[in-house]
C-alpha cells in the first residue's frame, strides 16, 4: 500500500516536472518569436531608412533556431509522452493544427484583400510582420506533425528502428546550425545535406505498421485527414514561397534546410501512408473478421467465469457464429436443464421455415446414413447440405456435446448455395466446442456446488444428531454408566438415552433403527421423542413397548422397524425389570457367581406387528441386582462388524472382554470393547451405525 | 451381490436368494416378493439356503408384507436359513412370526 502511495508520488512530481518543462519551452519559444520579430522589424525599419542598426545578420538566424529548437522540444515532450495509441485522434490533432494555421494564412489573405491597393498593403513592415505569423505558424504544424510521424513510425519498434530514428532527428535539429550560412536554396551543400536528410526519412517512412491496425471506418478517416496534410503542405509551401519571390524578407523559410526537409519527410510519409491505406482497404474486412472471432471466442471462453448462465452462452454461441459466417440465418435448439424442455433460438427466420428444413434435412440424414455404411467419406457429425427450392441454399448444422451427451444443435442457413467453406466450418466447430466447454464447465461448478450444499447440509445434520444422544449420563450411587456411540455415514439411526423418573427409577433405553443413514436418523429422533413421551408416564416395560410400538406404527415407513431393550432400574429395591423390542440380547455379568450369560427373553421388534397382537410378543422379565454386576447393552453393529475373511465379531468375543475385565471401570471396559473391535476388523470399514451402553452396579 | 430367482411349481411361488441382501440389494428382494404377489400364488415360498447375510434394511422388506400376506390369504415360508441367518431371524422375533423350515420339503408339506 505504501509502495503504491509512493510510486504514485513520484509519477505525480515527475510529470509536475514535465509539465513545467513543457510550459518553459513554449515560453521561450515565444519570446524567440517576439524577439526574432522585433529584430527583424528592426533591421527592415534601419535598411529603408538607411541607418546602421548595428545588428549583425546572425542574430535574427540565432532567434530563429532558438525559436525552432524550443518549439521542437515542446512537442517532442507533449506529443512524445501521451499515453494511447488512438492514430486516428493522433491525425486528428495534426489535422486541427494545420486548420488553424490555415484559418490565420487565409484571414492575413483576406486582410489584403479588403484592403485592395492602399499604401498599407505595400508596406514593408506590415508584410514582415504577417510573414513571421506565418512562419511561426507553420513551424508549429510542421514541427507537431513530425513528432506525430515518430509516433507512428516506432508504433512497433526495434532496437535498430530507434537508432535509425535518433540519427534522423538528431541529424534534423543539427541542420538548423546550417541558417547561420545564409546558404540559399540552389547552393550545391545545401543541397546536399537536404538530400541526405531526405534519403534517411525515405528510409524511415517505410515503417507503417501501425495501418494494421486500423479498422475498415478508421482506415476511411485516416485517408481524410492524410489528404488534409497534404492539401495543408502543398499550401503552406506555396504561401512560402509567394513571400520569398514577391518580397523583401529579413528571414526567409525557403532556404532553411530544417524547414524545407521536414516538408519533403511529412509529405513523403503522407503520401506512403495514404497509399498503404488505400491498398489495405479491401482486406481490412477480413483482418477485422478475423479479430472479432478472436474477440467471440474469447467471450465464449470467459462467459462463465463473468458469472452468466447457460443461456447467455447460448445467446453468445448463436450470434457469434452468425456473424462469422455471415449468414443469413440461424437457429439454435438446445435442452434447458432445469426442465428438460427443448428450447429454440431463431435468428432471421422462424418456426415454420425451420420445420421445413428440418424435414428435408430428416430425409438427406437417411442417405448420409446410407453413404457412411457403403464407406464413403461423409460427415456424420456436422451435416452440409444445399437445399432446393427454398430461400435458402445451403445449410450447416454442428451438435452440441456435454458430457459426451447431445444437448442441442446450431444450424446455420445462407441464401447461396455452397456457402460454407472449410474455415468457415472450421470456426464455427471450434466456436461450438468452447461453447460447449464453457457449458460443461458450468455445469460441473454448479453440481459441485450442490455437493458441498449437501456435505454442509449433513455436517449440520450430525451435529443435531449428536445432541439427540445424551451429553452426559447420570452420576448417582447405585451405578456407574458409560456409552459410546458411532454412525456408519453422517447420521446414523443408533439411539440410547438414560432417564431418572424418580429418586429411586432409573429408565435405559437402547435402540437400532433398521438401515442407516438419513432415513434411519429421521426415525432415531422419532424413537427420541417417543421414549421421551412414554418415559415421562412411570409405565411398566411391557405397556411402555405397546404404547411404543403403535406410536412408531403410524409412523414408520412401510419397510422400517425399530429394534430396543428398555431396563427399568429401581435402586432402592436394587431391582431390574427389562423388555426386549427384537434388539440384541443384553449380556449380563453376575458378580456372585462369576458368569455371563446372555438375556434372550422373548420379543418382537417395534414396528414389525402394527396391530393389537403384538402384545403377545412382549415379556418382561426381572432381575435383583447385587454389587459389581455389570450390563452390557449394544447394537448388531458390533456383532456383525466383520474382519478381512468376512468373519462377524459375534458374541463371543464380547462375552470374553466383559469377563475379562469386569473389575474395571465401565470406561475402561467400554475402551476395550472399541480396541477389541478396531483390532478385529482392521482395516475393514464397519458399515452399520454401532453403539455400547455399560453399566455397572455399585 | 445378490441373485434372486423365481420359480412356479403349482401352488407354490419359490423365491431363491443368494448373496448378500442389504439396503442396497433389498430393493430386489422387495421387488420380488411384490411380483410374487402379483401372481397370486396359494404359497410363497423363500429359499434362504444360499443367503448368506441379511441386513436389517433386507428384514424390513419381508415384515412389510408380512399384512398383505395375511390379507391376500397367502401362506409364506422361509426355509434353509443358515445358523448364522436363522439367528437374525429369532432375535428380532421373526421366528414367532413366520413359518421356517429346514428344507423345502418340509416347506411344501406344511399345509399339505
Amino acid at each position: 500500500m505504501s509502495c503504491k502511495l509512493r510510486k504514485g508520488k513520484h509519477q505525480n512530481s515527475y510529470m509536475l516536472s514535465l509539465k513545467n518543462f513543457t510550459r518553459i519551452c513554449i515560453l521561450l519559444a515565444i519570446i524567440s518569436w517576439i524577439s526574432l520579430l522585433v529584430t527583424d522589424l528592426v533591421i527592415l525599419f534601419s535598411d529603408i531608412n538607411n541607418i546602421n542598426a548595428g545588428i549583425s545578420p546572425e542574430i535574427p538566424s540565432l532567434l530563429l533556431n532558438l525559436f525552432l529548437v524550443f518549439v521542437f522540444l515542446f512537442y517532442k515532450y507533449r506529443i512524445g509522452k501521451t499515453d494511447g495509441v488512438d492514430f486516428i485522434a493522433m491525425l486528428w490533432k495534426v489535422f486541427v493544427i494545420g486548420m488553424l494555421t490555415t484559418l490565420v494564412s487565409v484571414g492575413i489573405m483576406a486582410f489584403y484583400y479588403v484592403l485592395g491597393n492602399s499604401q498599407l498593403t505595400q508596406n514593408l513592415l506590415l508584410i514582415n510582420f504577417f510573414y513571421h505569423i506565418n512562419l511561426g505558424l507553420i513551424a508549429a504544424f510542421l514541427i507537431s506533425t513530425f513528432i506525430t510521424w515518430k509516433r507512428l513510425i516506432l508504433y512497433q519498434k526495434s532496437k535498430k528502428l530507434i537508432r535509425v530514428w535518433q540519427i534522423f532527428e538528431y541529424s534534423l535539429l543539427a541542420s538548423v546550425l546550417f541558417n547561420f550560412f545564409q546558404y540559399n536554396i540552389f547552393d550545391p551543400f545545401f543541397n546536399l545535406i537536404f538530400s541526405l536528410l531526405f534519403a534517411m526519412g525515405l528510409i524511415l517512412s517505410v515503417n507503417l505498421k501501425w495501418v494494421a491496425y486500423l479498422n475498415f471506418k478508421q482506415k476511411w478517416k485516416s485517408i481524410l485527414l492524410l489528404v488534409f496534410v497534404i492539401i495543408y503542405l502543398y499550401y503552406f509551401l506555396n504561401n512560402l514561397i509567394d513571400y520569398s519571390n514577391n518580397h523583401n524578407l529579413i528571414t526567409d523559410l525557403v532556404n532553411n534546410v530544417f524547414i524545407l526537409a521536414l516538408f519533403a519527410f511529412i509529405f513523403l510519409y503522407s503520401i506512403f501512408s495514404l497509399l498503404v491505406i488505400l491498398f489495405n482497404l479491401p482486406t481490412s474486412s477480413v483482418f477485422e473478421q478475423k479479430l472479432e472471432e478472436v474477440m467471440n471466442f474469447q467471450r465464449l471462453s470467459q462467459s462463465i467465469q463473468a458469472g452468466q448462465k447457460e443461456d447467455q452462452v447460448y445467446e453468445i454461441l448463436l450470434d457469434s457464429a452468425y456473424s462469422a459466417v455471415m449468414a443469413d440465418a440461424a437457429w439454435m435448439e438446445f435442452e434447458d436443464k432445469d426442465n428438460e424442455e427443448l428450447r429454440v433460438l431463431f435468428r432471421n427466420t422462424n418456426d415454420k421455415e425451420v420445420g421445413t428444413i428440418k424435414n428435408y434435412l430428416a430425409q438427406r440424414k437417411i442417405r448420409n446414413l446410407l453413404d457412411k455404411r457403403l464407406g464413403r467419406k461423409t460427415n456424420a457429425v456436422q451435416l452440409i447440405s444445399s437445399l432446393k427450392d427454398a430461400r435458402f441454399k445451403s445449410v450447416l448444422l454442428v451438435p452440441l456435446v456435454v458430457q459426451k451427451q447431445k444437448i442441442g444443435s446450431l444450424a446455420l442457413l445462407k441464401e447461396v448455395e455452397e456457402g460454407f467453406n472449410r474455415e468457415m466450418i472450421d470456426i464455427i466447430n471450434t466456436f461450438a466446442n468452447q461453447a460447449c466447454i464453457s457449458i460443461e464447465n458450468f455445469r460441473l461448478l454448479a453440481e459441485a456446488l450442490e455437493n458441498e450444499r449437501y456435505k454442509e447440509e449433513l455436517k449440520i445434520a450430525k451435529k443435531v444428531q449428536s445432541s439427540l444422544l445424551p451429553k452426559s449420563l447420570y452420576l448417582n450411587d447405585a451405578f456407574e454408566i458409560a456409552a459410546f456411540s458411532e454412525a456408519a455415514d453422517e447420521v446414523g439411526g443408533d439411539y440410547y438415552d438414560v432417564y431418572r423418573i424418580n429418586d429411586h427409577k432409573f429408565a435405559i433405553m437402547i435402540g437400532d433403527v433398521s438401515g442407516k443413514g438419513t432415513s434411519a436418523a429421521f426415525n432415531m429422533s422419532q424413537m427420541k421423542g417417543v421414549f421421551h413421551s412414554l418415559v415421562q408416564l412411570d409405565l411398566p416395560p411391557d405397556k411402555f413397548l405397546i404404547h411404543a410400538n403403535n406410536a412408531l406404527s403410524r409412523c414408520l415407513e412401510k419397510t422400517s422397524f425399530i429394534t430396543a431393550s428398555l431396563f427399568i432400574i429401581n435402586t432402592e429395591r436394587r431391582e431390574v425389570e427389562y423388555v426386549r423390542a427384537g434388539h440384541c440380547p443384553t449380556l449380563y455379568y453376575n458378580s456372585a457367581a462369576d458368569t455371563t450369560n446372555f438375556f434372550k427373553n422373548r420379543g418382537l421388534g417395534l414396528g414389525i406387528l402394527r396391530n393389537d397382537s403384538f402384545e403377545k410378543y412382549v415379556h418382561v422379565n426381572k432381575f435383583s441386582y447385587s454389587s459389581q454386576d455389570v450390563l452390557l447393552m449394544y447394537t448388531d453393529g458390533i456383532t456383525e462388524a466383520t474382519n478381512h475373511d468376512g468373519m462377524e465379531y459375534g458374541y463371543e468375543n464380547l462375552q470374553l472382554i466383559v469377563k475379562q475385565y469386569h473389575n474395571e471401570s465401565p470406561d475402561y471396559i467400554q475402551k476395550k470393547i472399541k480396541d477389541d473391535l478396531y483390532d478385529y476388523s482392521g482395516n475393514q470399514p464397519i458399515n452399520d451405525d454401532y453403539t455400547a451402553l455399560i453399566i455397572k452396579f455399585k | 451381490m445378490i441373485d434372486i430367482n423365481s420359480e412356479i411349481e403349482g401352488s407354490y411361488f419359490i423365491i431363491r436368494i443368494s448373496g448378500d441382501v442389504d439396503a442396497s440389494s433389498s430393493i430386489h428382494l422387495d421387488n420380488a416378493i411384490a411380483d410374487a404377489i402379483n401372481k397370486q400364488p396359494k404359497y410363497i415360498l423363500i429359499d434362504c439356503s444360499d443367503l448368506n447375510y441379511i441386513s436389517s434394511a433386507g428384514l424390513g422388506v419381508f415384515m412389510s408384507y408380512l399384512q398383505e400376506f395375511e390379507a391376500k390369504d397367502i401362506e409364506l415360508v422361509v426355509f434353509g436359513l443358515s445358523k448364522k441367518v436363522f439367528n437374525v431371524f429369532e432375535i428380532l422375533g421373526l421366528d414367532q412370526l413366520l413359518r421356517i423350515t429346514e428344507t423345502e420339503g418340509q416347506a411344501k408339506k406344511i399345509n399339505a
